[in-house]
């Protein structure tokens, strides 16, 4: 049983986490110069092949890896050094908890692909998500350095403002599938639901013609409010632009990490990245479907490949479909996130919090009313 | 001794050790609050131990991650770098308080040997399914409650760190 | 698992710890660590003789106290830190030997 759970754990780190972050830094160059209408960076090379600017994260790392590491005079020194550590770590664990795929039996074995699944996964990621602060409020205190002490008190001011609703956001989730393990909302949503069934089970008034519309039973359907409230939280909690401010490059230097050089600074940088795919991984998980296929159970891919080349073929290629399915999501919420980046001007830092206690709180909290109202009409 | 156990005391001498480290660090208050912090996630860990699941996702969210960050928040807000305290009637208090210290803790330990042991579990338990119930339920007063109480510590907290009031 | 006068022993140890960081202590944001700190080991008593009559009733009554002590206390660490700042204005010190003006 523990095997099983490494094998999982291996996994994750080195195939969903360890090979997406340095691609990321790919996506980010390539993708803000197809947007800006340029080339990009593509002349890094080994051996003279460069295939449109893959070497770059490699040449990245190297770079990175042989540079200087400072410690200011006068910074506390094993609070500097511990900050890329502790703010690297709460994104690396973050993944135990998230499905990539689903629920199968070979013969007598039924594995679930997911590293953990307690009863109470989503509380986990909060948790976790929670502890993500405390390395920006290290990094910037303990650098000794005016700049650092405000990207510091920044970063924590927002972190701690955006925890709130990034956990009331998904109260409404929560409410429509009745469940806190993240393997049991996907399985959930691995079926369709009638559109206008609403109207059937509300007042009574039954359209039959319309009743071939289904659309798969994914969060976003059910929720589409908190899905746009739960992406913006999510994106303001990991610093990213728009919500940039305590790393702001043209006020403040760089903010909390503006002491760190070398591969420290490289940590900062990748667990930021690696947030990225943390965050793309659970939107796919609560909103859209997680690794099921839209309109195709599991049990219609089994039977389908099943009737022509068995059972047991059948599932272990299923396996590959879902997972195909959920990498599948999760660039595209990793797309979504760059263009994000690329579109949007930074926010100024009171209107950070404003968006935040004015306008994206009481949405939420007005999405669970609507939601409680809803489920009490609907489900009886 | 069976894994539990060895977590159990691992994570209680871990917690044991942190809090010394935040009574006892004299100059580095960034250092004490990053302590504590050591301190709530162990005391997690054993209460994950205890079955008490639910309890060790709130003291995470709340205690290590929003309470400790308010104290960093104002520890970095007033730029306390250094204590330079002079030493005062300092050293009679700690020769008195190390004492009734020890004394606290003999009648504590005293009161609380020979407790039975644990009985299984029913399945649930410490869930948050189980709490919610309860909650909102038998204690859904004690709920209420605890929401005005926060109400009045916000405006509190507001009126108090405000400048002027306008 | 573990007996369960251990888990008493060691809130026990911990609200020491604090009562010693109360009484020693003059920094008023240590002092206010250190009431966090008793009030953690007061949460890990409770905890512990929840678990220990958890009968096949399953009651975690308990456990909802430990809400209520976590709630109380994230209420008094904003206020307390409030009057932290107030202080810190209007003398410039955190030393809480400064504001003894009251005493006798």
């Amino acid at each position: 049983m523990p095997i099983e759970v490494l094998i999982k754990a291996l996994f994750i780190f080195f195939v969903v986490v360890g090979a997406f972050a340095p691609v990321i830094t790919w996506i980010e160059r390539k993708q803000s110069a197809v947007m800006q209408d340029r080339i990009g960076a593509n002349r890094a090379d080994v051996a003279g092949i460069t295939i449109l600017g893959l070497m770059h994260p490699l040449a990245d790392v190297l770079k990175l890896m042989t540079k200087e590491d400072v410690v200011p005079r006068g910074a506390n020194r094993v609070i500097h050094i511990l900050a890329p550590m502790v703010g690297a770590l709460p994104a690396l664990i973050a993944y135990a908890v998230i499905p990539f795929g689903g629920v199968y039996t070979f013969g007598d074995r039924t594995i679930s692909l997911i590293a953990a699944n307690p009863d109470w996964g989503l509380l986990y990621v909060f948790a976790i998500g929670s502890l993500a602060t405390y390395g920006a409020v290290m990094a910037g205190w303990a650098s000794n350095n005016n700049w650092s002490l405000i990207g510091g008190l920044r970063a924590s001011a927002q972190m701690i403002s955006y925890e709130v609703t990034m956990g009331l956001s998904v109260v409404g989730i929560f409410m429509v599938f009745g469940t806190l393990q993240l393997q049991d909302m996907v399985l959930a949503q691995d079926a369709t639901f009638r559109v206008f069934g609403f109207l059937e089970v509300i007042f009574g008034i039954p359209i039959p013609w319309l009743d071939w519309l289904r659309l798969p039973a994914w969060g976003i359907f059910y929720q589409p409010l908190a899905f746009i409230l739960f992406l913006t939280t999510v994106m303001a909690e990991n610093k990213r632009p728009p919500f940039d401010m305590p790393e702001g490059e043209s006020e403040i230097v760089a903010g909390y990490f503006l002491e760190y050089s070398g591969m420290r600074f490289g940590l900062f940088y990748m667990s930021e990245f690696i947030e990225i795919v943390v965050i793309a991984g659970l939107t796919t998980t609560l909103f859209l479907g997680g690794w099921t296929v839209p309109w195709l159970t599991q049990e219609t891919i089994i039977g389908w490949i099943g009737a022509a080349f068995g059972v047991g073929f059948a599932t272990g290629l299923c396996v590959l479909v879902h997972f195909g399915s959920f990498m599948l999501k999760v660039l595209l919420m990793i797309w979504l996130q760059m263009a994000l980046r690329w579109t949007l001007p930074r926010f100024r830092y009171d209107q950070v919090m404003d968006l935040c206690w004015k306008a994206i709180l009481p949405l939420s909290i007005a999405n669970i009313f609507v939601t409680g109202l809803v489920l009490l009409l609907v489900r009886g | 001794m069976e894994i539990p156990a060895i977590l159990f005391y691992f994570f209680a001498a871990l917690a044991v050790i942190s809090a010394l480290a935040v009574v006892l660090n004299v100059r580095n208050t960034v250092a004490a609050a990053l302590n504590l912090v050591v301190t709530m996630v162990s005391l997690a860990v054993i209460y994950v131990l205890m079955e008490a699941h639910l309890v060790a996702a709130i003291q995470i969210m709340v205690y290590g991650g929003a309470i400790v960050v308010l104290f960093l928040f104002v520890v970095m807000l007033l730029n306390l770098r250094t204590d330079t305290f002079p030493p005062g009637r300092q050293r009679l208090m700690k020769l008195v308080a190390v004492p009734l210290g020890l004394l606290v803790l003999a009648q504590l330990l005293r009161a609380s040997g020979g407790l039975p042991e644990a009985p299984p579990v029913p399945q649930g338990f410490g869930g948050y399914r189980q709490l919610g119930i309860a909650l909102f339920t038998d204690y859904v007063l004690l709920a209420e409650m605890a929401s005005l109480l926060l109400t009045a510590a916000m405006v509190g907290a507001l009126i108090l760190a405000k400048r002027k009031i306008d | 698992m573990v007996p369960l006068d251990h888990v008493i022993g060691l809130s026990a140890i911990l609200f020491t710890i604090g009562t010693i960081g109360v009484v020693t202590r003059r920094n008023v944001i240590v002092i206010l660590m250190s009431i966090e700190l008793m009030l953690n080991a007061v949460n890990l008593a409770f905890v512990g003789f929840n678990r220990m009559s958890a009968s096949a009733g399953g009651q975690v009554d308990g456990h909802i106290f430990v809400l209520m002590v976590i709630t109380v206390a994230a209420a008094e660490v904003a206020v307390g830190l409030g009057i932290v700042i107030s202080m810190f204005r209007n003398r410039d010190s955190i030393n809480v030997e400064d504001v003894s003006l009251l005493k006798w």
